[in-house]
This record gives C-alpha cells, sequence and structure tokens, in this order.
C-alpha cells in the first residue's frame, strides 16, 4: 500500500473514529493506572494482536486490536473471561434494542435481564 | 464492538476497577487539552532558549515536565534535533508508542502497518511521499519507540524568524515535522 493513500485521512485530526474506540482507550488507561498491569506489558500484549495481522494496511483495524488486546490481558490477570465479556455484551446489545429510541439505554432493559443476574 | 467495550466497563466497574467518571475525564483530556501544540511550545522554547535546549537534550523528560506535561505512562522522552546533517524520523514498529503528553494521540498512518515498515526499510521514500525533499547528504535516522522510550523531534528553526516571538514560533511547528515525516513551516506559509 502506498503511504499517499493515508495522507489525506493525516489531516483529520481526530483522535478516535468512534466513540467506543475512546472508551477502549480510557480504560486501558485508567486500569494502567490503577496498577493493575504495566505500560510494557500493555505494548506487549497489543503489538502481539498487531502482529497478527489483525490491523488492515491502513491502520483502521487498530482500535479492534486495541480492545482484543485489552480483554486477553484482563483475561490472563483473571478480571474478565471472554465467557463474562461475550455474555454481557449480548445482554448489553438486547437492552439497545430493546430501547426506545432516544432512550438511555440501560442494562435493565434486556429482557433477559433477570437472568442475568441470577447468573453466577 | 461498542457493546463489547459497554461490557468491559460494566465488569470493571463492579470490580471496583474503574469509575466511570474518571474514564470519561481521561476521554475528554486526549480529545481536547493534550495535543501537538504541547510539543510546538517545547519545541519553540529550545529555538528561543540555548539554555533550555542543552537541558532538553541532555534530560527531556525533565525539560518537558517542566512546561507541565508529563506521560502518564512513566515513559522517558528523549529529544532528537535535526540539524543540516542529520534528519530524525520516529516510528514505532511494534504498535504504536507515541509522546502522548507532549503530540495529543498518533495521525492515523503512523499506527498503519505500511508506515511501521516502510519507515525503516526505506525512510527516504516515506519521506518524499510525505513531500519532504532532503538533500541526499543528509543522513536520516530512524528512531524506534518503545514502551519506556519515546521520542519527540525538534526541527530546525526556519530562516527567516529571528524576529518572531516565542508564541509566534510554535506555530510554526506542526504535528509532523516532531515525528519527523515533516518540516517546521517557513513564516510566510499559511
Amino acid at each position: 500500500m502506498n503511504l499517499r493513500d493515508l495522507l489525506p485521512q493525516a489531516d483529520d485530526d481526530r483522535a478516535f473514529a468512534e466513540p467506543w474506540q475512546a472508551q477502549a482507550f480510557a480504560l486501558t488507561l485508567a486500569l494502567h493506572q490503577k496498577g493493575l498491569f504495566s505500560w510494557s506489558e500493555w505494548a506487549e500484549s497489543l503489538s502481539e494482536e498487531l502482529k497478527q495481522g489483525g490491523g488492515a494496511e491502513d491502520g483502521s483495524g487498530y482500535y479492534e486490536c486495541w480492545l482484543s488486546a485489552l480483554e486477553k490481558l484482563l483475561a490472563a490477570k483473571s478480571v474478565a473471561t471472554p465467557g463474562d465479556v461475550d455474555a454481557l455484551a449480548a445482554a448489553w446489545q438486547r437492552a439497545a434494542h430493546a430501547t426506545p429510541h432516544g432512550k438511555p439505554i440501560l442494562l435493565e432493559n434486556d429482557p433477559q435481564h433477570a437472568d442475568w443476574n441470577r447468573a453466577p | 464492538m461498542a457493546a463489547r467495550v459497554r461490557a468491559l466497563e460494566t465488569i470493571l466497574t463492579q470490580k471496583g476497577l474503574i469509575e466511570p467518571a474518571a474514564v470519561d475525564a481521561i476521554v475528554d483530556t486526549y480529545e481536547t487539552k493534550v495535543g501537538p501544540r504541547n510539543g510546538a511550545k517545547v519545541v519553540a522554547r529550545a529555538w528561543c532558549d540555548p539554555g533550555y535546549s542543552d537541558w532538553l537534550k541532555q534530560d527531556a523528560t525533565a525539560a518537558i515536565a517542566s512546561l507541565g506535561y508529563t506521560g502518564r505512562q512513566g515513559e522517558h522522552m528523549q529529544a532528537v534535533f535535526n540539524t543540516e546533517d542529520a534528519h530524525n524520523l520516529v516510528v514505532c514498529t511494534l504498535c504504536s508508542c507515541y509522546p502522548w503528553s507532549v503530540l495529543g494521540l498518533p495521525p492515523v498512518w503512523y499506527k498503519a502497518p505500511a508506515y511501521r515498515s516502510r519507515a525503516v526499510i526505506d525512510p527516504r521514500g516515506v519521506l518524499e511521499e510525505f513531500g519532504v525533499h532532503l538533500p541526499a547528504q543528509t543522513k536520516i535516522r530512524v528512531w524506534d519507540s518503545t514502551a519506556e522510550l519515546r521520542y519527540l523531534v525538534v526541527p530546525m528553526r526556519p530562516t527567516g524568524t529571528e524576529d518572531l516571538s516565542e508564541e509566534e514560533l510554535a506555530a510554526l511547528v506542526t504535528r509532523d515535522s516532531m515525528i519527523g515525516t515533516g518540516l517546521a513551516l517557513e513564516p510566510y506559509q499559511p
């Protein structure tokens, strides 16, 4: 890929393309400040994801790799298993579908919320 | 993706590892308060004040912190000065370590595999694509950032700027000139 193809975007000074990227970024910084992992540990985890080719040539897959690196690090630290995250992500998605437009999306809006709450 | 991030946030909040308000504050800081203007002030100060410039050469972490810009990751900073003989270019081949405290968040191309690999293999070619044409005798030094050490390029002060104030000089220092993929602007340029 020619770098020139990327340059128009170089004028785009938005740090994040979508809000979730900013959230994932900030979660990582907050956890590092909390001392959950060192920055070297984080860089290693992120570079591992990027090396596996998850990042597109134009750098657009960068935050997907970021998120995946964070999930793996949290699993390694026994903070959240992939299963926990899958289940809760599905709950958030159901909640989003069940929430009328314009209302804040709350986890309680998930139709299966009661079940989820009882889960161990 | 958005649902997964929300899921993580929910778990981490429940476990008391994060506070949503603190996370929002970080987003706000990086979207609005931190950016390449910080680095530009460092460069302009170094252009105006030889004492500061020496300090920046010896101990960039402390010299930059003295202006109020400190890294959150405990990383060390090194300032690399461009001269007629040598031009400096910064890359992170591993991931995209970047001097956030002085430059904000990295641009898209800095995170792209194309830049991360080619900056090392063919720096002159990469610079040409960025519109930077260096004399053949100018050497190009490529600095590979790490989680512990990050680089700030101090571009050469443009000629004809002797009468400019530090503030006016800072306006000539672009983000790209501090990564090495650009030069400081000439004063007559917009």
